[in-house]
């Protein structure tokens, strides 16, 4: 919020935070207040949430993608000039589709000893995932748009997928298209990421690959990633843990958020505020003078935030 | 001393029935469980020949499995081929281009290799790995992936092994639609299949001397499914108390993997992540040219293959590299219990890639096929 006040960036934040108690409302510790706010807004950034463990209640990550239709989660992943990962040339986005697929959570006991999980795949969302992907390509420029499936095993629903992707390439010919298996995708991730642009997946690969590119570049602490939902919400969010041994120590690093937060950023169209927000991070890790505990350094956390100020 | 003959005639020829017996009868083989081969390793080091299957496959196959068996024939390895083709008609009784009489090979001898086959597209039948995987009940993919000293890649220091469930979870092939526009697919884990898996684990890390076995799962999102992998994992865990054993979510070890793939031993997954990481590591080694990989069925049987591709535009040019099949066929002697063999053979191929005098086109290099493999022989 520091970086944003010095950049003068127009945004007013509407600060909420997740209650001790269930709001019946929406069965989970967000309140309505809280999920109506988004809407309202429509554009909105989160930290890393806890979910309890065993209340019986739905995760608040899943309450806030059911409740806000949040059906894409766009991962940008990019080498950061200045940290030194075994990658230098990582420059591509991850798009996974956040409602169905494996993730439906339907499973059931067959008879004791077998168990099955359903996986569903609608022609519905895939259309608005790969809808996205393209109009994303396209308005950020990027030149490809790669769908990640295994089709020649799940022959039905990965299937479906493709064919709902083949038809929005149909509306962008000017973006290259092209599918490849996921696990042909794994190993060229590894050898040769800069193969890759604009990355569209079901949601299980989708959470692979996008860890994958994570660990590519640096890790979950420098990864920002953005929701979409229906009707234009970007809910921007930081996806490493809350870490809670270093909370409050002034240790942590504000990489992933303040990343995130650009991304927001551009999802508002408001680019030179991000471009210059984003410059003043990139040249801060790249100096290498102010780094926090994760990047190998030392300075803590208000420390690392002036000198991004500084460099504005 | 006519009884003294007969007796002596009828000796020899026990033996000689209880040693055929015991390769072709699979409940004597169940008795003596899944991976003790004690009983037929001991027959056979002697001056027996130890028969084995080989399929040499498709595309560049024929060219790299006969450099494996110069290879062999070279280091003296004592086993026989038994070669089977793909048929070009469906044999009605597999329902596949695989002949009954291949599969009968391999559920004898126990032991395969087999090079890389291509399926023909749309011909409604079974793929042949499918069919080979049903038939023999190959229920684990085990692949060994070390970095290859004198092959750089961006990691030196991967030293780990996939073992993946081979026969259910995702790829089960079950799926339907349900309405116009909505695709189901079912996941199906159980416990005998998971319980089976984890078994070989656990004894793979034993026999080879591995500290580690990590589990590889989704569990905090698919509870039933994935917790009943891992309660399995666990369950086996419990009786190998001097392995450590611990359980890593796929985002995670994906993500350990790309940034640090020492951290890993024995890996075991069910059969998607398994499919999926495997072909992972295979990246950070080098690629599926280079990579091992042998499948383990019911009663002890082990068909080690090469996991590329059948090459066709490079077939019948003396281009390809042999390494992948014969790293298989390495595994395949470990499974056997020749070590001294294996790890001959192993160092020779490791030294001639170091060397880096004789490498084939596809690891930069410029050798032929049959250079490569003199060179292999030149350093038994």
């Amino acid at each position: 919020m520091q970086v944003f006040k010095a950049a003068e960036v127009p945004i007013e934040w509407e600060e909420h935070y997740v209650g001790k108690e269930i709001d019946p409302r929406t069965q989970s510790f967000l309140t309505w207040e809280s999920l109506e706010s988004v809407r309202r807004n429509k554009v909105g950034l989160k930290g890393p949430m806890a979910t309890p463990i065993g209340k019986g209640h739905r995760s608040l990550n899943l309450t806030l993608r059911k409740e806000l239709n949040l059906y894409a989660n766009v991962r940008p992943c990019y080498s950061l000039p200045g940290y030194k990962t075994r990658y230098d040339d990582v420059n591509l986005i991850t798009i996974r589709e956040n409602t169905e697929g494996e993730y439906s959570g339907l499973e059931h006991q067959v008879v004791r000893g077998v168990v099955e999980s359903l996986k569903i795949i609608t022609r519905q969302a895939s259309l608005r995932v790969a809808e996205y992907a393209f109009h994303y390509a396209k308005s950020h420029g990027r030149e490809r748009v790669s769908a990640i499936h295994k089709a020649n095993i799940m022959q039905k629903t990965d299937g479906l997928f493709l064919k709902c992707c083949r038809e929005v390439a149909e509306n962008y010919p000017e973006i290259k298209y092209e599918e490849v298996v996921i696990d042909n995708c794994c190993m060229m991730l590894v050898k040769n990421p800069a193969l890759f642009d604009v990355l569209v997946m079901p949601n299980l690969y989708g959470d692979i690959i996008s860890d994958l590119c994570a660990g590519l570049i640096g890790g979950l602490g420098l990864t920002p990633s953005c929701n979409i939902g229906e009707g234009g919400i970007a809910l921007a969010e930081a996806v490493h843990g809350s870490a809670p041994d270093i909370a409050g120590k002034n240790l942590a690093n504000p990489t992933a958020l303040m990343l995130s937060a650009v991304t927001m950023l551009r999802h508002l169209e408001l680019y030179d505020k991000a471009e210059k927000i984003q410059n003043a991070i990139l040249n801060t890790i790249a100096e290498g003078k102010y780094r926090t505990a994760d990047l190998g350094g030392t300075s803590s956390t208000s420390d690392f935030t002036k000198a991004i100020i500084d460099h504005l």
